[in-house]
């Protein structure tokens, strides 16, 4: 059988802009780049702004993790200035990213994920009453009734009676790799449309705090939302009942809605626990500061790098191995293309050297993507919930070793099944159902402090410029949903000098490098991959939805070039 | 309350059988209609015409395009309070094509778009999230081997009506921010010939999006819009005349620093940088996320992000506005917030899709300088 060309593009269901070109021979995918297709190009935009505004401009990275990079960057503008903020505003970050944590995770299992596994027309010849038995045989979730899945089926029928499918069009419906029988598709479709209205109602937790979502407000220093249990317009008893009641409401749903199904969905698709490995290098920098960001031993997911699929080694990590590439990148290096750089030595500038548009193919061209390609002592390295999962693993954490434990049981897999499309998944599930229930520990942790008399969001001791050093630099790391996130800062005569961030789809969506060695998302795709029939894709998008890309966060938008900082300094 | 959302009507079903067969009454059916007319700032007579127009049997077609952007917009309409994006999605129109939701993906979506384009030539709504980088020929976004700027085009040209959500489809936004690298620019700057509806802000409430489709639905066209083409059901009012601590202004009751007394008396945020007075925004009004908050409730200066070129002209986020003084507010802020909407671009002037558009006064460019909140020598903003 000949090798067949394929391309993908746009990837949807995912943030950003992606595109997948692949050679497939005999169901088998031989050959995988990854293009990420857009550039922003901000890099020049940080230079000369107040380091206290830094945290909103990042933030409009990416609107979907839209916590991550602005609590990143107030981590790092705060390393540079030496600011400790008040444990009270360290314990109400966790809340605002740990929402955000569990509802974008769902929101990516049910919105971005689920139909690669679901097929919504089949959903249509089931029948309620079966799905009812289904839902009530592995969740005690009240709306499992035959009533109300016949309602779903009855909307669903409508919907697609009206001859006008949205964004269901041209699905690959009826695929032969769709394995749920009817009944299950329908119970995956109404809590499709459940979660809708859940990810609305559970977010509302940043909108206390930060005034709104999406793209809540951050402050360097702490937090700005005050805490009086006296005050009309500020964090209060009725304030913290609702927090209270939302987090029990996201708790409610991901152990009794997204972590059933998920195990549910996984059992029809076990065989994905041996496809779509790729790297087995794993990198995570450690979330979740339960004391201070600092404190790396107070980290609820710990920090650390497991090599080669082995568990019985936990590799500390050490910020200066971490070097990017642009061999198969537009951009051009000082140095020439194969020079790999140090953030803190990092240059963008863009030069396009592919064909011009409109495109046929990319593969076969030297270079392919806005995406450089981070390797961490030359390896390339997987981040996000699997590698948080690994390390943890690796490094004894309780928790995650009975969640870890529970999914072998239930699946009824070894080990190695974590390293693999299905793994992903089901890490991503894993660390939710932990989060939710974390949620409650820093929520008491917060009225317990409060309750001792402790209000204290915000240190303003360095907020005025004038006490700044006249030099100062600084990092932040943050593991975000999608993986371990950095950003550095250089602050000269009260303005940012230089700005720079490393994030997870960068690591995850890199190219091939100058030996050669592809990037996360294409090795995983050459790893025992199938390809049943090219024109429909619907595998490769099942294995890069298991890394939930956000393409908008990977393309290296933020580096300062030297000819910039130079200017800078002239001021 | 209720939402639509059980069933979806059917060819030549009657109102009156398709509430029945809902098992909902024709009485709660309205009460969430006058919902929706009182949120377009409506005469709440206009409310049988809403739901008339809400149960027509053919659902429009809607093309979103998402191009140069970082998603917030469209997380944004996911929180729509009323509709829901459930309800928008299944009942209230076609979503024939929009990357985030759509279970197809490469050749089987751009066929689906090519087909939407084709079949509903000039009757379709053209929904934009996300700028149109210029520079270098476009290359700096790319969806399907084609150019940002070459697929918004030929979305434009069989559009009905054009509604750009949020800044970077107003004008750009963040990566229009000085230098403006890859050359980005909002929609009106890229279907010059046609009237554009900006649904202003970074992002912009949920609500005021779907608010905005349900008035399209409703009335076949776009709403009233300012200068700047955002609809004045919502940006006709600036957040400091509708702010809930301006009492505290006017009083003299301001917060100096983050978390002092005055903080925690929820006091006036201007000293610490408010751009409410030059700002013109539904935020206190609409609220967000289901009326829980807004950035000002939550005890954060606003950031203007609903006026063009806010990274550049509202920063430092934390430097105080000059001369928004005591009782002579008034005359302070509306030249402040004229002159920031003149600013930017004049290409607003026709807005087709509008009956009544207000005509702008031409005044002289004038951006303020933005003090620094703690030097007293109040440096000017470096970059201008």
């Amino acid at each position: 059988m000949a090798v067949t060309r394929v391309v993908v593009d746009p990837i949807t269901r995912i943030e950003g802009h992606l595109r997948i070109e692949a050679q497939a021979d005999a169901g088998r995918i031989t050959g995988a780049w990854a293009t990420s297709t857009q550039f922003r190009g901000i890099e020049t935009i940080m230079q000369g702004r107040d380091p206290r505004d830094a945290w909103a401009f990042t933030q409009r990275i990416c609107g979907v993790c839209t916590v991550v990079h602005a609590v990143a960057s107030c981590r790092a503008v705060e390393d540079a200035l030496d600011i400790r903020i008040p444990p009270n505003a360290n314990l109400i970050r966790n809340l605002v990213h740990g929402m955000q944590f569990i509802q974008d995770h769902v929101i990516h299992f049910y919105h971005l994920h689920a139909l690669d596994w679901v097929d919504v027309v089949s959903a249509l010849s089931a029948d309620p009453a079966g799905t009812a038995r289904l839902a009530q045989s592995i969740s005690p979730w009240p709306n499992n009734s035959a009533t109300y899945f016949g309602e779903v089926k009855d909307r669903l029928k409508g919907f697609v009676g009206t001859g006008q499918l949205g964004i269901f069009t041209n699905g690959y419906w009826g695929h032969p790799a769709y394995k749920l029988p009817p009944e299950a598709n329908l119970m995956a479709v109404a809590h499709y449309l459940e979660a809708l209205d859940w990810q609305r109602d559970v977010i509302r937790l940043h909108t206390i705090f930060g005034g709104k979502n999406p793209h809540p407000n951050f402050l360097v220093g702490g937090m700005a939302s005050a805490i009086n249990l006296e005050g009309r317009a500020t964090i209060n008893a009725a304030r913290l009942s609702e927090i209270h009641d939302l987090i029990a409401r996201a708790g409610a749903f991901v152990e009794q809605v997204y972590w059933p199904d998920l195990l549910a969905i996984a059992g029809f698709y076990k065989e994905w626990g041996a496809i779509g490995g790729g790297t087995g290098n794993y990198l995570a920098v450690g979330e979740f500061p339960e004391s201070d960001v600092r404190d790396l031993d107070s980290m609820y997911f710990p920090r650390g790098i497991v090599m080669n699929r082995d568990l019985t080694k936990v590799w500390p990590y050490e910020q200066q191995l971490v070097k990017e590439y642009i061999s198969s990148s537009w951009y051009e290096y000082s140095k020439g293309d194969d020079a790999g750089l140090h953030p803190y030595e990092g240059e963008t500038q863009a030069k396009y050297t592919g064909p011009a548009t409109p495109w046929t193919y990319l593969q076969g061209e030297k270079k392919y993507s806005w995406m450089k390609a981070p390797r961490y002592d030359g390896h390339p390295m997987e981040v996000g919930p699997l590698a948080r999962a690994l390390v943890a693993f690796a490094s004894g954490h309780r928790d995650v070793r009975e969640m870890v434990k529970e999914v072998m049981d239930r699946l009824n897999v070894g080990p190695a099944a974590l390293f693999s499309t299905l793994g992903r998944t089901a890490a991503r599930g894993m660390e939710t159902v932990l989060l939710a229930r974390r949620m409650s520990h820093w929520y008491d942790a917060l009225v317990g402090r409060i309750q001792s008399g402790d209000t204290r969001t915000h240190n303003g001791d360095k907020w005025d410029p004038s006490t700044w050093p006249m030099k100062a630099q600084g990092y932040g790391f943050l593991d975000a949903p999608r993986g371990a996130l950095g950003h550095w800062v250089q602050i000269e005569n009260q303005k940012i000098a230089r700005y720079q961030c490393v994030v997870p789809s960068t690591w995850n969506c890199s190219p091939r490098d100058k030996e050669g060695q592809p990037g996360p998302y294409e090795a995983a795709l050459m790893d025992h991959h199938p390809l049943v029939r090219p024109d429909q894709p619907l595998e490769i998008l099942r294995t890069i939805h298991s890394f939930d890309p956000c393409m908008a966060c990977g393309v290296h938008v933020l580096d300062a070039t030297g000819a910039e900082v130079m200017s800078v300094k002239v001021q | 309350m209720f939402y639509p959302q059980s069933h979806p009507w059917s060819d030549g079903e009657s109102l009156t059988g398709y509430l029945e067969r809902r098992g909902i009454n024709r009485r709660d059916f309205l009460a969430w209609c006058a919902e929706i007319t009182a949120m377009l700032g409506l005469a709440s007579a206009v409310t049988p015409r809403v739901a008339e127009a809400l149960v027509a049997q053919k659902r429009p077609s809607v093309i979103w395009l998402q191009l140069q952007e970082c998603t917030g917009c469209v997380e944004s309409v996911l929180r729509s309070e009323a509709p829901t994006i459930g309800d928008l999605v299944l009942d209230l129109v076609s979503l024939d094509y929009q990357h985030t939701l759509m279970a197809g993906a490469g050749k089987q979506v751009e066929d689906a778009l090519r087909a939407a384009e084709e079949k509903n030539h000039g009757q379709y709504l053209l929904v934009v999230t996300g700028s149109i980088p210029l520079a270098d020929n476009g290359i700096y976004c790319t969806v399907g081997g084609r150019t940002a700027k070459e697929i918004l085009l030929e979305a434009g040209r069989g559009a009905k009506a054009v509604v750009a959500i949020g800044a970077c489809a107003h004008w750009g936004s963040v990566q229009a921010a000085k230098p403006n690298p890859t050359g980005a620019v909002g929609v009106s700057e890229v279907l010059k010939d046609r009237a554009v509806v900006n649904i202003a802000g970074c992002p912009p409430i949920a609500d005021v999006v779907t608010a905005t489709i349900v008035h399209y639905l409703t009335f076949g066209r776009l709403p009233v819009t300012d200068y700047d083409g955002r609809p004045l059901f919502a940006y006709g009012a600036r957040i400091h005349d509708q702010c809930n601590r301006r009492a505290n202004f006017d009083a003299g009751q301001f917060v100096e620093r983050f978390d002092d007394d005055a903080a925690r008396r929820g006091w006036c945020l201007y000293h610490v940088g408010c751009k409410g007075p030059e700002t013109f925004s539904p935020c206190p009004i609409f609220l967000w996320n289901d009326k829980t908050s807004w950035p000002i409730g939550a005890g954060h200066p606003c950031l203007g992000c609903t006026e063009r070129h806010f990274w550049d002209t509202m920063t430092p986020f934390y430097g105080r506005l000059p001369n928004v003084g005591g009782f002579a507010v008034e005359r302070y802020a509306d030249t402040l917030g004229a002159a920031l909407a003149i600013g930017a671009t004049a290409g607003v002037a026709a807005h087709a899709a509008a009956t009544g558009v207000h005509q702008y006064r031409e005044r002289k460019r004038n951006l303020p300088v933005i003090e620094s909140p703690d030097t007293e020598k109040g440096e000017p903003h470096g970059r201008h």
